[in-house]
Order: structure tokens, then C-alpha cells, then sequence
């Protein structure tokens, strides 16, 4: 029927399986991990017939994220599957040096963090220290095998990574609001913060931004991260789906709440519903852009069904909401940073 | 040949890598199996990215800047791409790895 309709040269678009491993799309993935129950990348490569031994290095790190969000507490993350910024915990730059991105709570900093970094900036010789747009210090050019003592200083100091390297959740950038703002309405720095305290350490499928601005005039760019929320009189625009990178995207309305604890609660709830049903590497105007935004929205527009998303979230957060600079930077974690050997150093024989 | 010990097996990840310094350049070792492993020039042909940070998927590794994929069996790049690094002779022996120290320069530099 459709080829008399539409000619012999019409074939029915096919589905783009996520890699040459497979025949299998990210959705199907997806679904029949929850289905068969799968636990771990052996038995998604073993029982979903994948056609190379441990996949390649485009499915490895998806089929590791699916993992993990389904099972957080059963599945353990593997860092071989992981890119190097996501091993590593910091960002490779050209020269194969890495950058090193404190976390700075909704863009709030103190004269003692300040100080912290300027003296590992010294230190550690970093040749270049920039301001970012999500309202962070990055700290380029760093030795691979100069980060754990790096984080060790940084973390004496208080400061955690910053997550600037993952496919997770990266800044909330905020605007000063009712703290000094003769505009501002709502406190959008105290949200900001809260919802990063609430949000950092989890693994989304793409990374994730957000900004709170005080008022309309929109000082945090609200209106073009994945969450961005705008503060009114009355309380809180929550849109969802903006994007200033390859794509420049506007915010659509998700929402207007009156309380900042709902714009706490459908944020978590939007983040969790992205996790578990986008594709690796979509951000959330991609996936909005296949589920739609009606479905979202009816979706989280039912309070049991948002409530769920909350607690599965929580409970992911019992794992991951971990700083991996603390953890890495331990000896014995720390070894791994360094060549295992230096045959330049022998004697001439 | 002259075997020299770099290090525990156990020191590299399974499906993961480690460098060693040498006097031939940096050299990446990779466990591409419970006792396999595989040494080749660390620095990608394209832009010099350190391949002991890319990912291991059998016996490849994709460097972690652009990713070209090599064999590590060959050093060969595949695909589209075109390219060769150097590989060296590597075993495992009683939990050890060691790599031939002529391939790496150290007689040479002597």
C-alpha cells in the first residue's frame, strides 16, 4: 500500500540502533532492561546478543547510565565505561592537561574559598583561570597526575567538585533577588542553592543546567537552560527545554507554582522523569521534542505520580550524591592518577 | 629480548589502561582481558590525545579527544581514519606485567 502510494524508492524509515554492536535502539534498550530484568553490561551484552565482546565506546556509556538509573542500588557504576572526564572527574583539554571546576553553591562564593583557590591555582601552576558562564572559577591547563592532591587542598577548604565534566546535573546559576535586588520578588539565590544541594552528584542522561532568576528581567538567563525558573509576585514559572549551545531553545511553561517547596518538588520530579526515559546524550529539549510536553505535563501533573519521581530520585541520591574528590583522592585511589611506572628515572645501565 | 617489570596486572583495570614513562616516549598499557594486555604509543596519530585515557572495548581503544579507534593488536586506526601508532611486545606473567625493554628505547638509550 504505501509503495503504490508513495513509489519503490519509499522504505519505512528505520529505527537507528545506538551503535554497529547492535541492531537495538536506546529505547529498546532501555525497555528490555526492565523487562529481563538486567543488572549488568555482561548480561545486557550476553542476553540482548550483542555482536562485540564488551561493546564499543559509543554503547558502553549509555548501557552503563540505563544501568544505574534503573538500579541504583543494585548496579554498580563502571568508570572503564565512562568517559575520560567522568573517570577522571575533571575535563581533558587539547594538550591532554584537565580542568578542575569547584562547585559553588548557586554561584555564591566567600573570601575563604576565593583565597582556597587562588593558593591551589598557585600551587598547582595553572596557567589559565577563567570565569564561566554557569557562574563557576575554572581552573585550566592541570596535570592528570596533579588532581587528587589538588582536591585534597580544595576539599580542605570546603570546596567539592563541581561536576563541570558530567553528563549530570551541572550549575544552578542564579541572580542576587530579594537578598540586594530592588526587583527581585522571591529569594532566587536561597532557591538556586537549595535545589543544588538537592540535585548535584546525580547522572542524568545529558547534562543538566538550571538558573533562578529573581524577576522578569531574567539576570540568570533562565529562560534557555533545562530548568529554568523565572520568580513572580505570585510565585514560580518553572519552564523546562531551553538550550543556548548547537540549538538556542526558549523555555516552554511547564508549570507556575505558588511555593518554593513545589518548585523544589516539580523540579526534582522533571529531572527524574528525563532519567529514566531519555536517551543517552539527548538533552531535555531533545527529549521533550519526542515525548512531547503535553505528556510531561500530564504526567507530572498528577501528584501521586510526582511524588513517586521525587522518591526514586531520593533514593538514587542515598548513592551518588557522593563528592568524587574526596574519594578519589585518597591514596590508594589516588595511584591511579600517576604513570604505574617511570622507566625514564633508571640508572644508565 | 630483555623483559622488564612494570608492575602489578592488577594495577590496570579490566578493560581499562595505564601509561609507563619511557625513554621511547609514554606507552600505554591496556587489560583488554582478565590476562591480557596490550602496550602501544600512548599519543593518538591525529592530535597527540593520551590514549590511556580513552575507552577499552575488545581489543580496541578510542582515544578520548576525537575518537579515533585503534587495534591495539596492529596499532592500525579503523575506519575512515588513517593512522598507525607503534605497538610493543607486552606479557603477563605471574600476576606481573612486563614489556620488552629494547622495543623501548632503554638499551638503546644506555
Amino acid at each position: 500500500m504505501l509503495a503504490v502510494t508513495l513509489g519503490d524508492a519509499f522504505a519505512m524509515p528505520a529505527a537507528q540502533p545506538i551503535c554497529g554492536c547492535t541492531d537495538l535502539t536506546h529505547e529498546d534498550v532501555r525497555r528490555l532492561i526492565k523487562a529481563r530484568e538486567l543488572k549488568s553490561q555482561p548480561a545486557v551484552w550476553q542476553e540482548l546478543g550483542w555482536r562485540t565482546p564488551n561493546g564499543c565506546h559509543v554503547c558502553r556509556p549509555a548501557v552503563n547510565f540505563y544501568l544505574l538509573a534503573d538500579g541504583p542500588l543494585e548496579y554498580q557504576d563502571d568508570p572503564q565505561s565512562r568517559f575520560v572526564n567522568e573517570r577522571k572527574h575533571a575535563n581533558i583539554q587539547k594538550d591532554g592537561t584537565f580542568s578542575v571546576v569547584p562547585r559553588m553553591w548557586g554561584g555564591i562564593t566567600s573570601a575563604s574559598e576565593l583565597r582556597a583557590i587562588a593558593d591551589a591555582a598557585e600551587k598547582y601552576d595553572v596557567p589559565t583561570v577563567k570565569v564561566t558562564g554557569g557562574q563557576r572559577i575554572d581552573l585550566l591547563g592541570v596535570k592528570g597526575e596533579d588532581l587528587p592532591a589538588m582536591w585534597a587542598d580544595l576539599n580542605a577548604a570546603g570546596l567539592v567538585s563541581g561536576h563541570a565534566y558530567s553528563k549530570g546535573l551541572r550549575t544552578v546559576k542564579t541572580c542576587v533577588g530579594t537578598d540586594h535586588c530592588r526587583f527581585g520578588t522571591q529569594d532566587s539565590t536561597g532557591l538556586g542553592i537549595r535545589l543544588e544541594k538537592r540535585l548535584w552528584g546525580s547522572w542524568t542522561p545529558h547534562k543538566v543546567k538550571l538558573a533562578v532568576s529573581g524577576c522578569p528581567r531574567n539576570c540568570a538567563e533562565a529562560t534557555c537552560k533545562d530548568v529554568g525558573i523565572v520568580c513572580v509576585d505570585s510565585g514560580y514559572e518553572i519552564g523546562v527545554g531551553g538550550a543556548a549551545g548547537m540549538d538556542v531553545k526558549e523555555v516552554e511553561r511547564l508549570v507556575k507554582v505558588a511555593t518554593e517547596g513545589e518548585a523544589v518538588e516539580w523540579t526534582v520530579a522533571f529531572v527524574q522523569l528525563y532519567r529514566e526515559h531519555a536517551r543517552y546524550l539527548d538533552r531535555p529539549y531533545k527529549w521533550l521534542g519526542k515525548v512531547g510536553l503535553d505528556w510531561v505535563k500530564e504526567t507530572l501533573g498528577d501528584a501521586a505520580t510526582r511524588r513517586a519521581l521525587v522518591e526514586r530520585f531520593d533514593l538514587s541520591q542515598t548513592i551518588y550524591q557522593t563528592d568524587p574528590w574526596a574519594e578519589l583522592a585518597v591514596r590508594e585511589k589516588a595511584r591511579a592518577f600517576a604513570p604505574i611506572a617511570d622507566l625514564t628515572l633508571e640508572a644508565a645501565q | 629480548m630483555s623483559w622488564i617489570d612494570i608492575g602489578a596486572l592488577d594495577d590496570i583495570p579490566l578493560r581499562g589502561a595505564r601509561m609507563v614513562k619511557t625513554r621511547a616516549g609514554c606507552v600505554a598499557l591496556f587489560r583488554t582481558a582478565e590476562a591480557e594486555i596490550f602496550a602501544t604509543s600512548n599519543t593518538c596519530a591525529h592530535k597527540g590525545g593520551p590514549l590511556a585515557e580513552g575507552i577499552v572495548h575488545g581489543r580496541r581503544v578510542t582515544c578520548p579527544l576525537h575518537n579515533w579507534v585503534y587495534s591495539l593488536e596492529t596499532g592500525e586506526v579503523q575506519g575512515a581514519d588513517e593512522g598507525r601508532i607503534a605497538t610493543y611486545p607486552v606479557r603477563v606473567e605471574e600476576g606481573r606485567v612486563l614489556i620488552d625493554g629494547d622495543a623501548i628505547g632503554k638499551r638503546s638509550a644506555a
